[in-house]
């Protein structure tokens, strides 16, 4: 890579989300502000090897997005004069004082809108936040270029004729949509660090480093919102293991078994800084607040038996009376079996109702190898096997299934 | 200002309940008030329906019976005016409370 294309990459990190988001306002229409920003870009393309790299390149990019944009609709409107487009994505209400006043928010909440499918809701963001191609975005999710270029325009489509609107949702429903941002991006992060499909890579660092990027810039967005702050260090916890959770040979190795000092530093302590300055905000977590907890707690310590297990079992606690759903349960139960054994936690495990989850098998199974049930711990990591869809983890469970003694 | 249609799904028949009736009325007197009604209406059931082919060159023809046999009907309707999507979500929700059933929202052409 030469250094222009450095500069060329990383312009468009740091202007994309932003050029879609200033255009997307002025002319009302994402469609027009995504094709112009691309155009944008590739003429910055041709231009900067031989104009150089202009000193603000984000301005220059505006402008010149802008630009096209007019010269488009000008030759549009020549074409069909009777037809004046109207505009569409409408933002008239005044904004209050204070209020956060970024473009890339407004484009954020578009693209996350409860009224769109979830996957036209990730593929989406990527594409008009994230700036990812459309066949990057096809690739990521294992579906064909031109149905994920439908998913995309028909999300665009319902966008408009819908009247989805431009901007930052009002005060009362503002927890709820930003909980649906969240979700999107926690999406995306899972997709990246549980790539599911027999032949995609175990861990995919893209996917969970575009998610990292992009919950980076909610968090910049909203400083304030303790739940974006939860989910980036969440993130970040999760991220800095995650070479260490593969071996060499392609398998799944667990957090008990990894080898620490594999661990990404840096972003350990990014993530601490921010579970610090949660707790001493002194507000209730949410979700993600006590999900990265319970990782600050994991990253904390240098050995696995350091792990303060009955830290973890609180926080679980915690999250049981937020969400009281089966896989908080599951999960909650296997530290549970750090503290009491395996026999309480399996008691705790059995019953619920996850017959169709691949790691409430390959927990049982955990469960019942450690108490010398080795034909019931068979049967459960076949399971566990047959659902599991990550290459790493049918790899590490069918190696324990074998190592099961036979009687 | 846009216009969306509010359908009343309504999956076994019978008419809706005093209590739904009034919390139909007290619904529809706050969409007056707040602007956004257009106009609004319950149906016959879908063994009231003709359906009616005017397209070829004779007479009309007439069928007896709903033109789709399914369990889902529409039991009524609105038509709301909002701004946009957001407050047209907001308003469909109350509705689908006042009138106990799943409506479904769909903007006309604009």
């Amino acid at each position: 890579m030469t250094d222009l294309d450095q500069v060329i990459t990383r312009v468009h990190r740091a202007e994309w989300a932003r050029v879609v988001a200033t255009l997307a306002r002025r002319f009302g229409d994402l469609d027009i502000a995504e094709e112009m920003t691309a155009e944008a870009f590739a003429t910055a393309v041709e231009r900067w090897p031989a104009d150089g790299v202009p000193p603000n390149p984000g301005a220059w990019l505006t402008t010149t997005a802008h630009r096209k944009a007019v010269d488009r609709l000008r030759r549009e409107a020549k074409r069909e004069e009777k037809h004046r487009k109207a505009l569409m994505l409408s933002d008239d209400t005044p904004e209050p004082l204070g209020a956060i006043d970024d473009d890339r928010l407004r484009l954020v909440f578009t693209c996350c809108h409860p009224a769109l499918a979830v996957e036209a809701r990730v593929a989406l963001t990527l594409r008009m936040v994230g700036g990812l191609t459309v066949p990057e975005i096809a690739r990521a999710f294992l579906v064909q270029e031109a149905a994920m270029g439908q998913r995309i325009t028909r999300a665009k489509t319902k966008i408009k004729a819908a009247r989805i609107p431009y901007r930052v949702p009002a005060r009362e429903d503002l927890p709820a949509r930003v909980t649906g941002v969240l979700a999107v991006l926690y999406l995306i992060f899972n997709e990246g660090y549980l790539a599911s499909g027999p032949g995609t890579p175990a861990v995919r660092g893209d996917l969970t480093a575009e998610a990292i990027r992009l919950t980076r810039l909610v968090r910049a967005l909203m400083p304030a919102d303790g739940e974006v702050a939860g989910l980036l260090a969440l993130m970040l916890l999760t991220e800095a293991r995650r070479t260490a959770r593969v071996s060499a040979s392609g398998e799944l190795v667990t957090l008990g078994e990894q080898d620490r000092g594999a661990w990404d530093r840096e972003l350990i302590a990014e993530g601490h800084a921010l579970v610090r300055a949660r707790l001493a905000s002194g507000q209730a977590p949410g979700r993600y607040q006590i999900l990265a907890a319970v990782n600050a707690v994991h990253t904390d310590a240098r050995d696995v038996r350091d792990t303060d297990w009955s830290q973890v079992v609180a926080l679980y606690d915690q999250l049981v009376r937020l969400d009281p759903s089966p896989i908080v349960r599951l999960n909650r139960a296997i530290a549970v079996a750090e503290i009491d054994g395996p026999q309480v936690a399996l008691a705790q495990v059995d019953g619920l109702p996850l017959d169709g989850y691949h790691a409430f098998h390959a927990t049982r199974a955990d469960l019942l190898r450690r108490l010398g049930r080795s034909e019931q711990a068979r049967a459960a990591y076949d399971r566990a096997i047959e659902l599991a869809g990550n290459t790493a983890e049918t790899a590490y469970l069918t190696r324990r299934r074998d190592q099961l003694p036979y009687r | 200002m846009a216009q969306y249609l509010v359908s009343v799904l309504f999956e076994t028949p019978g008419t809706a309940t005093e209590d739904e009736m009034a919390a139909i009325d007290a619904f529809n007197d706050r969409l007056i008030a707040e602007g956004h009604w257009v106009f609004a209406g319950g149906l016959s059931g879908p063994d009231t329906a003709t359906v009616v082919d005017g397209r070829g060159e004779g007479e009309a023809v007439f069928t007896d019976g709903p033109y789709l046999e399914s369990k889902e009907f529409i039991a009524g309707f609105w038509v709301l005016e909002a701004p946009d999507l957001d407050v047209a979500l907001r308003l469909a929700a109350g509705g689908s409370k006042a009138c106990n059933r799943r409506v479904e929202l769909r903007p006309f052409l604009g």
